[in-house]
């Protein structure tokens, strides 16, 4: 199993790719994928506690990440 | 006398020039005495260096709820508050508008709070970035929490 995740702007430059597909299974927390996508090649650039959206709606590291859910890592925002 | 109720007139993003015209229009309507306008525009030099152009990248999806929930936020704070929102995202040239909001009120000061607590979310809440090109040919994406721009 594995877990989607959209990436943008510069997070998807660090990785080459504006989707990864994570090694692990869901459900899970956010902190435990932050954990996996930072050991892959390119997740030396993130930060160590890098934003994180669920179904399109900001989550603290202890939320639950379930089946089918929508997953991304925001960069730092600068819209305007 | 009754104070109107505000309302969300329009939240979008958009890809194309930003008709500002347009936007002014949709938020007219009888009860309005101040219309304030706020309009982000591309500039041309960024801490020192010579900018080109402007790229814009957005999360659409949670841009526009995000964006959606605050225009309903300030409206639930500014009563009789009339707001049209659009960001637009692509390659904009120097000078072109990257975000305009309009609020229009009966009266100028709620008119005025109401622009300025929609852009000020907005930088800090809705998943937009942009990618600066600079004259020499480098690009960087733009990251606030690294600069004071």
């Amino acid at each position: 199993m594995s877990i989607p995740v959209l990436l943008f702007a510069s997070y998807a430059d660090a990785f080459g790719a504006r989707r990864l597909d994570v090694p692990l299974d869901a459900p899970c927390q956010v902190a435990d994928l932050v954990r996996v996508i930072r050991s892959m090649p390119g997740g030396d650039r993130l930060p160590a506690a890098p934003l994180v959206a669920v179904n399109r709606t900001w989550v603290r590291e202890g939320a639950a990440v379930q089946v089918g859910d929508e997953v991304a890592l925001i960069p730092p925002v600068a819209g305007g | 006398m009754t104070v109107p109720e505000s309302v969300v007139l329009h939240v979008a993003i958009v890809t194309g020039p930003i008709d500002v015209s347009a936007l002014l229009s949709r938020a007219q309507a009888p009860g309005v005495g101040a219309v304030s306008l706020f309009l982000g525009t591309v500039r041309d030099l960024n801490d020192g260096r010579p900018v080109s152009g402007m790229e814009y990248e957005a999360y659409e999806s949670m841009a526009e709820s995000e964006l959606r929930a605050i225009a309903h936020e300030t409206c639930g704070r500014i009563a009789g508050l009339r707001l049209v929102v659009e960001h637009r995202v692509g390659a904009l040239d120097i000078g072109e508008a990257s975000v305009a909001i309009v609020a229009a009120h009966a009266h100028r000061a709620q008119a005025m709070d109401g622009a300025r607590d929609v852009i000020e979310a907005l930088k800090r809440r809705v998943p937009i970035w942009k990618r600066e090109h600079y004259v020499s040919g480098d690009r960087e994406w733009i990251d606030p929490t690294t600069v004071t721009a």
